[in-house]
């Protein structure tokens, strides 16, 4: 069985199931249903606080083969899956799943657990670290699950992912089970990736160090959805919550691709009142951000939107006046935290609401401009940002799909070159996003436009860009680098990566 | 075509990963330093590396120019046998006197006799960095034939005279009227110190448009950032290219009715004025702001 | 050591032959290249007996040669 993109996929995969292979962007049917959620009502005189996670793991309907659902907020300064999860283990429970929208090197202890059994399951969105090279070697039963932000979204409230006990990491709390990002110790800001889980989960534990007395306002996770509270020293490390990533980049070379890729953007003639944008929070994204918000000024142009994880760059054209929205999932920075707590422009949105393509219409579909980044990109412009070219797992979809999908202009901006590695080839490593979303490959030494837009070959024929085929740059990447030798893998499948419809756009096999 | 030298970037010699980016970040010239950029106990390494850098590496339509050691040092004339031998663009010769560039000049003749190169096609440009340099500039110049420009080094300049260097420049202001003056007699390249705050842009296009109104030809930079901005103050404005066009078209008018003069806007067109406009057009076909067709009429 | 470079330490061995240790982060794309130009070089300057360890970060094939010719200079 072949996907359109021709990757040769088993019809069943164990510990998956079967397989519907990627036929497009939009191609699956589009009559959805929103499964029905199953739950035990609170009465006037049941109380939500529980003394600790041992009196809550005592109350929740545990059992052997769950799958319990975390949210990927506190980053690389995640406390709570490592606790539940040791919680758990120490119960003697086994053949957990877990689904967290994201893993970071943090949960290294979880590797641990996937050697002795506890763990056999993992769904996630992006996983990097330890844990990824542990599903890389082949150490977990079952193949992980690798998903979007949107696909994620679409996938619980589907009930293709059905979560039993949903633990929510949440800065603050109240006692009656009222969540918010943007007070307590370990501020995240916007809560995003915790909607979904909260609303459809069997079971929903919030889990604080910051237990404030009803009602803890602002809202961002509703009374309605929790069932127990519970409350612990400290549920996450401000250092790894805000992370380094999202600095200015001074290399020169990552200037001139930002400067190229904001002259395309506007060469595309995006750049016009009520237009939108979304950039990742890496260093060149954000230099492209910087380029376009020069332009925006010197032309007097004001943006409905920018989108997204937010920044600190971006709060800033949004108090320049030059969007009227931030559309925030997560915040990546303490500006970023301090606007949406402080600006009312500044607006909160689920996963759901984010990229999930199965509702009435989520904000990627409304992007004109995306900034992406790319591992690998192969002649067809597919990209892998899910897989080194060695075959490990070093991240996965995130929102690359969802927003690659949604936006007029897709852009991948991305250095030629990588410590020897040629970014083009013939064939990518992993499939992560499929070609037809992608529009635009900026490097250092050339653009290359797909193809399939030629209204955008035409109008960027009309500027000194140098243009170039994507054959054109994979040939003078390996001029430079000589041509790398494939890396085999062996048969096991260890990895299988969903598009945001839930089809398999690839599989990930295991490393030698 | 002559190639233009509006900005020339400096890239340290022993960093592998900034020698294989150097042709694109949009430099008319790279120097190549294995001068004050490598410290002494890498200059064996920097010199052989920068060596199979421009065996290997392909710089395209860009000039590679390598900045040697002073040949007062046990470096800079085993740097000239070394690197002369991959044939580089040009040699850059620092704290240059008459002297400095003639040994070098037969250093080249010698090697290019022994590697089979077109005798004369390694060019020089000549670092004027000490007071005795740049009162005999005119002569540094005239040295060799090689000599295709003259870069002015204000750092070790002023402390040469031991004075004060200024972000505003006034204490080289002798100096680049005397290297200008003395590079344009000779026909050759002038090339401004660099601005040495790479934050500062403003302050690049200020101290860049000073240098251009002193009659230099050309900037300096330590980083790319800075290109940009030479380039832009040394590119003809639109309002200098029209003019330049209109003085020309006058002229060909005047030619055609078979007038020995010509006036433009009420005022004579006399030889120097002629001179200038093709100077700008000249510039602008080469900088790619017209087509040859445009410039040609 | 920046990325881009390779760090290259010789020293002679008894054994009359040429030892070489080799990490590098692309050594399963580039492994057999790397091996490959340190080898020519050190035979182009006509050593034998000699013990090279290499750590490479994406070093091209001019970088290598470079530094294992320093090296080999160096330590004559």
């Amino acid at each position: 069985m072949k996907t359109i993109l021709g990757r040769e996929l088993p019809d069943y995969i164990e510990g998956y199931g079967e397989v519907t292979p990627f036929q497009g962007a939009f191609k699956d049917a589009r009559i959805k249903t929103r499964v029905a959620v199953k739950l035990t009502s609170v009465n006037p005189s049941d109380q939500k606080v529980l003394a600790n996670l041992e009196e809550a793991f005592d109350k929740l309907n545990l059992k052997d083969g769950m799958t319990i659902s975390f949210h990927h907020h506190l980053r690389n300064g995640d406390h709570v899956l490592n606790m539940v999860v040791e919680g758990l283990a120490k119960r003697g429970l086994k053949d957990l799943t877990i689904a967290a929208s994201s893993i970071f090197p943090i949960h290294e202890p979880l590797v641990a657990h996937i050697e002795n059994g506890v763990v056999t399951g993992l769904v996630s969105n992006y996983i990097s670290g330890p844990v990824a090279e542990a599903v890389s070697k082949g150490k977990l039963k079952k193949p992980a699950l690798m998903q979007t932000h949107g696909g994620r979204s679409r996938a619980i409230e589907s009930g293709d992912l059905h979560i039993d006990v949903a633990f929510l990491a949440a800065p603050t709390a109240d006692t009656y089970g009222n969540i918010n990002g943007v007070h307590g110790k370990a501020a995240c800001g916007t809560l995003g990736y915790a909607l979904s889980d909260a609303e459809f989960a069997d079971q929903t534990v919030a889990i604080t160090d910051n237990l404030v007395p009803f009602p803890a306002c602002p809202i961002q996770v509703s009374q309605v959805f929790v069932d127990y509270v519970v409350q612990i020293d400290s549920i996450g490390d401000p250092a790894g919550i805000v992370s380094g990533t999202t600095k200015m980049t001074k290399d020169a070379v990552a200037l001139i691709i930002a400067k190229r890729a904001a002259e395309v953007i506007k060469a595309s003639g995006l750049v016009k009142d009520g237009m939108s944008f979304q950039t990742g929070a890496g260093g060149t994204s954000l230099a492209v951000a910087a380029e376009l918000q020069e332009i925006m000024q010197r032309e007097g142009v004001v943006g409905s939107f920018a989108s997204g994880g937010i920044t600190g760059p971006l709060v800033e054209m949004l108090e320049a006046g030059l969007f009227k929205t931030l559309f925030d999932v997560q915040c990546f920075d303490l500006e970023a935290i301090d606007s949406y707590r402080s600006n009312a422009t500044h607006q909160a949105m689920s996963a759901s609401m984010y990229g999930n393509p199965h509702t009435k219409g989520a904000v990627v579909n409304c992007l004109d401009i995306m900034i992406l980044g790319a591992t690998e990109i192969d002649t067809n412009f597919n990209v892998n940002v899910t897989t080194g070219s060695n075959g490990v797992i070093i991240g996965g979809s995130g929102g690359h799909s969802d927003t690659a999908a949604g936006a007029k202009l897709s852009i991948v901006v991305t250095n030629l070159i990588k410590a020897r590695l040629p970014i083009i080839k013939d064939q990518v490593t992993t499939i992560t996003t499929p070609g037809e979303s992608i529009d635009v490959v900026v490097t250092e030494r050339g653009i290359a436009v797909n193809p399939r837009r030629v209204d955008l070959i035409e109008k960027l024929r009309m500027t000194n860009l140098p243009l170039v085929t994507i054959e054109a740059l994979k040939i003078m990447a390996e001029k430079i680098t000589g041509i790398p030798k494939d890396v085999p893998t062996l048969e096991k499948i260890v990895a299988v990566v969903e598009y945001r419809d839930g089809s398999v756009i690839d599989v990930v096999r295991q490393i030698k | 075509m002559q190639k233009l030298r509006r900005s020339m970037l400096f890239m340290p010699g022993n960093n592998p990963g900034m020698l294989q980016d150097a042709a694109i970040l949009g430099a008319d010239s790279i120097i190549l330093d294995l001068e004050d950029a490598v410290s002494l106990s890498e200059k064996d390494s920097a010199r052989i590396l920068v060596r199979e850098a421009i065996k290997t590496i392909d710089y395209s339509q860009v000039e590679v120019v390598v900045r040697v050691n002073p040949l007062d040092t046990d470096y800079g004339a085993l740097d000239v046998e070394v690197i002369a031998r991959v044939k580089p663009d040009t040699l850059m010769i620092p704290k240059a006197n008459e002297q400095e560039i003639k040994l070098v000049d037969q250093m080249l003749n010698q090697i290019e006799i022994e590697e089979g190169y077109v005798p004369g096609s390694i060019k020089l440009i000549a670092l004027i960095e000490t007071a005795l340099g740049l009162e005999n500039v005119y002569n540094v110049i005239q040295a060799s034939k090689r000599v295709v420009g003259v870069l002015l080094g204000a750092e070790d300049l002023t402390s040469d005279l031991g004075i004060e260097r200024t972000k505003e420049g006034q204490e080289i202001f002798y100096a680049r009227n005397k290297v200008a003056n003395a590079c344009r007699a000779l026909k050759v390249d002038s090339i401004d110190t660099p601005f040495t705050d790479t934050f500062d842009c403003e302050g690049l296009a200020k101290d860049t448009t000073k240098a251009k109104s002193l009659g230099l030809t050309g900037k300096s930079a330590i980083n790319p950032r800075q290109i940009e901005i030479i380039h832009s103050v040394f590119a003809p404005t639109e309002a200098e290219l029209k003019h330049a066009l209109r003085v020309l078209d006058a002229m060909e008018e005047a030619k055609k009715e078979g007038k020995g003069v010509c006036s433009l806007d009420g005022k004579m067109i006399d030889a120097p004025i002629i001179n200038r406009a093709n100077c700008t057009v000249d510039q602008c076909i080469r900088l790619g702001l017209i087509s040859g067709e445009d410039g040609a009429r | 050591m920046e990325s881009n470079d390779i760090l290259i330490m010789v020293m002679p061995n008894e054994s009359g032959k040429v030892e070489l240790e080799l990490e590098s982060i692309v050594i399963q794309q580039f492994g057999d290249v790397i091996e490959q130009v340190i080898l020519d070089k050190v035979k182009e300057m006509n050593v034998e007996g000699i013990t090279i360890k290499a750590q490479d970060k994406g070093a091209l094939d001019y970088t290598i040669g470079a530094r294992v010719e320093t090296a080999i200079k160096r330590a004559m």
